[in-house]
């Protein structure tokens, strides 16, 4: 049975993540009054992708060639260690706060290193910009989950889960900003409005589409898959951690089933959420954005020092 | 046989070996390879011995106390203390000591025939028999002629490429705030001796009680200074940035990665053993130091775009997380929590050790670098990875370590110095606590940029094109060099990997300190190497992280590459360009990598920007000849502290001067007059 859910949840993070994608391509088609493509329509650029022949830049190193499959598999590490629908069973020693955050780091690093590589003058400035975006964003994506682990004394991800499903109303307010935080860590990381724009190759403001710009076939697939990875990985996070309804408290198919049916319905949420706010706001001017993180950073801050005045 | 090793015999024979290497390097000096050879030989042979001295007595629990019983002051004794502390740190400079050596073979090739061989080895050589001695020595005068020997010898090799001005400044710089340093040290111990009438730090120790506690905060404040100097904390760290990269690159290596460590020795020499029981605001006061010196540590680094004044930054910061342990060691055995108090003291060792082999690696292969380069200027790298394939992956296992990426150790120390700060927020009251919720932040925003600025550092260094002609000329770095760097590059994985062994040893390190004979460490390891904190709050496992990691990656190519994606051609042409033609300068360069974190953070860096436009015609500025944009980052220390200070000092010389002037008779009647005012407070 635990060989079985580690398959499942190997496994569950790449195979939902493209869909994750389409739904908010389609939604924010819709809002824009345009049909949109269907929302599998990603896993079909995907399977392109994998099977085009490629064009490697003379310059670029083995760090650009062997990236893509790091940052992929970066993202199939965080996405085993993470609570997806699957309660607390074994003993996983890698779902502590510190070692998501730095293991997702390791593919920021490589994919900035990367965009260094072939030389040119966008994939600089994409490298540059996302590690100032990263390295400032850390602040709030640690402790939005410290807050957490305080309110719940754990920092094991999956004893939050279990947890905050039990959780007596005091906490509530530390506890939304904790989860506002997250959100604006959230659409940093995941390179979403109004930190970056997912949909534009605009060399005055792309940051994640400038690092990966020459990238092409198999390593470009790997390289959209990971970042689509990344999504869901955050969402699960922001689901899980601070809205664990439906979360299943025990292992059997039945549990399971339902857990998977309520973590696609929270996503789906999250992804009308995102979809939403991508169609009503503008890219904020990059030297605006520090602002926002730091008041992600503030926000937990300020929830930590209710926690203990509750207490 | 183990009765040998661990026996006042053995440290005796190491000393001897760096005293012989030192010696007869002198006595070689016509013949640089002969020199080379002879105090390489001694170096590598003591630090072996040392190695074997140090891992013998920490496993054997064994603490030794000798010394000669002869001595012709009451004050003055000859007397050394190995406890397990002072064998972590023996442990700690052998290792690093033996892999700079075994790279120091190659790298003092370059200065045959322009400087002296036998010179270098004869100060290499006491640079690291004289750190042994500090960390090991028990008497107060003893330790302070032994730091001297260790300054004064690492300033000779700071000053020894002399032909470059800026190195020879270097070192005054660093003779000055060293002797600096070492006045407030002075100024401590003699505070102990006139209240407990000893120089001996045994005897200090048993006597503690007589000292009055306000005495104990000056002897605390003073020494913080002296030995944070050192240490290179922030605003005391001026000397280090500059005088780091001066000296040869095997030095630098031991410098940052030992020398400033020495700081940190005596700090947990003197608070947490010799002056408990400690009031509770030093440790804050640690803590609030640590985490200033971080976070700008890492911002200055951020500036630099000479890449061993770069990595002397990083000392900074992480000399900072190493404070960040210590500050929170203390505060919580302050407060009687001393299972908490041995998980900071651990982190802090811990980090020590780490931090010292991923530095000298980094700093090792960074000197390859400006060895066949021939500058220390980023800007005019680029693209080495191609011309130096082994060195570039040296480089960059160290900068993944030190940026704290899962499975190398830098992750495994600082996350041991998260869960003593996560403590400090979730155990202590209201004030404390948001100076431990600061450190934190701090502690956070420090990794963030680090990562940043190695990103820069490997980046601009290694990749893309080449940005100078004498880049295409660089060649692979030689073999002792190569095996110099590759053994430190695969301790950082192997320290990763078993952090939990590694972690266990430093427990009983520590816990072999008086104050935690009979308290265990918050931390539990288990069979399988991996270890929880504090009842399960968090808990982790080196060696499944590298499995995940190792099967994982693996997995990924397998599938991508051999079965998804078979028959499809890589083919290989030029970067897009726009259309353009496109050269090495359309690449992202080291200030412009940083520009907008240093932009973002611009209240505390005080960035400058200065525009020169030389004009055709000055008459009529319609055609511009030249345009220059100088950037600069504002000196603070230099304008808010040591400025002001000089002028203080120089007014006050100048005022000295109206008593001194230069009459003999009127200086012997002040003699008389101060004669006679020493009797009357004497009778």
């Amino acid at each position: 049975m635990s060989i079985f859910i580690l398959v499942i949840q190997l496994i569950f993070i790449p195979a939902f993540s493209p869909l994750c994608v389409g739904i908010i391509r389609k939604i924010k088609a819709k809002l824009q009054n345009r049909q949109g493509a269907n929302i599998f329509q990603p896993y079909r650029d995907i399977w392109k992708l994998l099977h085009k022949d490629e064009v490697l830049s003379r310059d670029a190193s083995w760090i650009f060639r062997f990236t893509p499959y790091i940052v992929f598999a970066v993202t199939l590490v965080v996405g085993m260690s993470i609570p997806l629908f699957v309660p607390h069973v074994f003993g996983f020693m890698t779902s502590d706060i510190l070692f998501i955050v730095y293991t997702l780091a390791i593919g920021t690093f490589f994919m900035a290193l990367a965009g260094m590589d072939t030389g040119s003058a966008f994939g600089g400035f994409g490298s540059s910009r996302e590690m100032t975006i990263s390295a400032l964003a850390e602040g709030g994506f640690i402790f939005s989950l410290l807050t957490m682990a305080l309110i719940v004394g754990s920092s094991n991800l999956f004893d939050i889960t279990s947890f905050t499903r039990s959780i007596n109303s005091q906490y509530f307010l530390p506890m939304i900003l904790a989860f506002c935080g997250f959100f604006i860590v959230l659409l940093a990381e995941t390179t979403r409005f109004p930190f970056d724009n997912p949909a534009t190759h605009l060399e005055l403001t792309m940051i994640h589409e400038a690092m990966i710009l020459e990238y092409s076939g198999k390593r470009l697939a790997l390289m959209e898959w990971a970042a689509s990875n990344k999504l869901l990985i955050f969402i699960a996070l922001g689901a899980n951690l601070s809205f664990p309804f439906g979360f299943p408290m025990n292992v059997g198919f039945v549990a399971i089933a339902l857990g998977i049916f309520y973590f696609l319905m929270k996503m789906f949420l999250f992804c009308v959420i995102i979809a939403v706010l991508e169609s009503s706001i503008a890219k904020f001017r990059f030297f605006r954005l520090p602002d926002l993180l730091l008041i992600s950073f503030i926000f937990n801050v300020v929830a930590i020092g209710l926690i203990y005045s509750i207490k | 046989m183990l009765e040998i090793i661990a026996s006042p015999i053995s440290f005796f024979i190491l000393l001897s070996l760096f005293f012989v290497g030192a010696i007869g390097s002198l006595f070689f000096y016509k013949n640089n390879n002969q020199a080379n050879a002879w105090s390489s030989f001694f170096v590598i042979s003591g630090s072996l011995v040392g190695l074997v001295f140090s891992i013998v007595n920490i496993l054997t629990k064994n603490s030794l106390l000798f010394g000669l019983k002869t001595s012709f002051f009451s004050f003055f004794t000859i007397s050394f203390h190995i406890d397990l502390l002072s064998s972590f740190f023996v442990f700690v400079i052998s290792l690093l000591a033996l892999f700079c050596s075994i790279y120091g073979i190659g790298y003092v090739r370059h200065y045959y025939k322009k400087y002296n061989i036998g010179v270098l080895g004869f100060f290499y050589n006491l640079f690291i028999g004289s750190l042994i001695l500090v960390v090991t020595s028990s008497n107060g005068i003893l330790f302070l002629i032994f730091w001297e020997i260790m300054s004064i010898s690492s300033y000779f090799l700071v000053v020894y490429d002399n032909h470059d001005d800026d190195n020879v400044k270097a070192g005054l710089l660093y003779l000055v705030m060293t002797y600096i340093g070492t006045s407030f040290i002075i100024l401590a111990f003699l505070l102990l001796y006139k209240y407990i009438g000893s120089f001996d730090f045994l005897v200090i120790k048993d006597n503690i009680a007589l000292i009055p506690a306000s005495i104990k905060n000056i002897v605390f404040v003073s020494a913080f200074i002296g030995f944070g100097l050192k240490a290179g904390i922030i605003p005391l760290h001026i000397w280090l940035p500059v005088a780091h990269p001066a000296a040869p690159s095997h030095v630098s290596a031991l410098m940052s990665g030992i020398m400033i460590k020495s700081g940190i020795y005596m700090m947990i020499r003197l608070f947490l053993d010799i002056l408990q029981p400690v009031p509770f605001w030093w440790g804050l006061m640690v803590l609030v130091v640590g985490s200033i010196s971080a976070l700008l540590g890492v911002l200055y680094a951020l500036t630099e775009h000479d890449i061993k004044r770069l990595l002397a930054y990083h000392s900074i910061e992480n000399i900072g997380i190493i404070l960040l342990g210590l500050g929170s060691a203390l505060t919580f055995y302050s407060l009687n929590l001393p299972a908490l108090a041995l998980l900071g003291l651990i982190a802090a060792l811990f980090h020590t050790l780490n931090h010292a082999i991923f530095k000298a690696l980094l700093f090792l292969s960074a000197g390859s670098v400006i060895n066949e380069v021939h500058t220390r200027n980023m800007e005019e790298y680029g693209g080495l990875i191609k011309y130096m394939p082994q060195t570039a992956l040296f480089f960059l296992i160290g900068s993944v370590a030190i940026s704290a990426l899962p499975p190398f150790n830098g992750f495994f120390s600082e996350w041991l110095t998260y869960q003593a700060l996560f403590q400090g927020i979730a155990q202590m009251s209201f004030v404390t606590q948001w100076i431990f919720i600061l450190a934190t932040g701090s502690l956070v925003f420090t990794g963030g940029l680090a990562l940043a600025c190695f990103v820069k550092a490997f980046g601009v260094t290694f990749l893309a094109r080449p940005r100078s002609k004498k880049v295409t000329c660089a060649k692979e770095s030689a073999l002792s060099m190569r095996l110099g760097m590759g053994g430190l590059a695969l301790l950082t994985l192997l320290f990763g990997v078993f952090s939990g062994y590694i972690i266990s040893i430093i427990n009983t390190v520590s816990q072999s300190l008086g104050i935690f004979k009979n308290s265990s460490s918050a931390i539990n390891i288990s069979s399988s190497q991996s270890m929880s904190v504090s009842n399960g709050f968090s808990s982790i496992s080196g060696p499944l992280i590298f499995v995940l990691f190792v099967v994982t990656i693996f997995l990924v190519v397998f599938i991508f590459k051999k079965i998804i994606n078979r028959k499809q051609k890589e083919c290989t042409t030029n970067t897009w360009d726009c259309g353009t033609n496109f050269t090495p300068r359309a690449e992202i360069t080291a200030t412009g990598f940083s520009r907008s974190i240093i932009l973002i953070f611009k209240g505390l860096l005080k960035p400058t920007i200065q525009h020169n436009i030389e004009y055709y015609d000055d008459q009529n500025r319609y055609l511009p000849k030249s345009r220059t944009v100088t950037l600069n980052i504002g000196n603070v220390y230099h304008t808010y502290l040591y400025q002001p200070l000089h002028i203080v000092i120089n007014k006050l010389s100048v005022k000295a001067k109206t008593i001194q002037n230069g009459n003999i008779d009127l200086y012997i009647s002040y003699i008389l007059v101060a004669l006679m005012l020493a009797l009357l407070v004497i009778l």
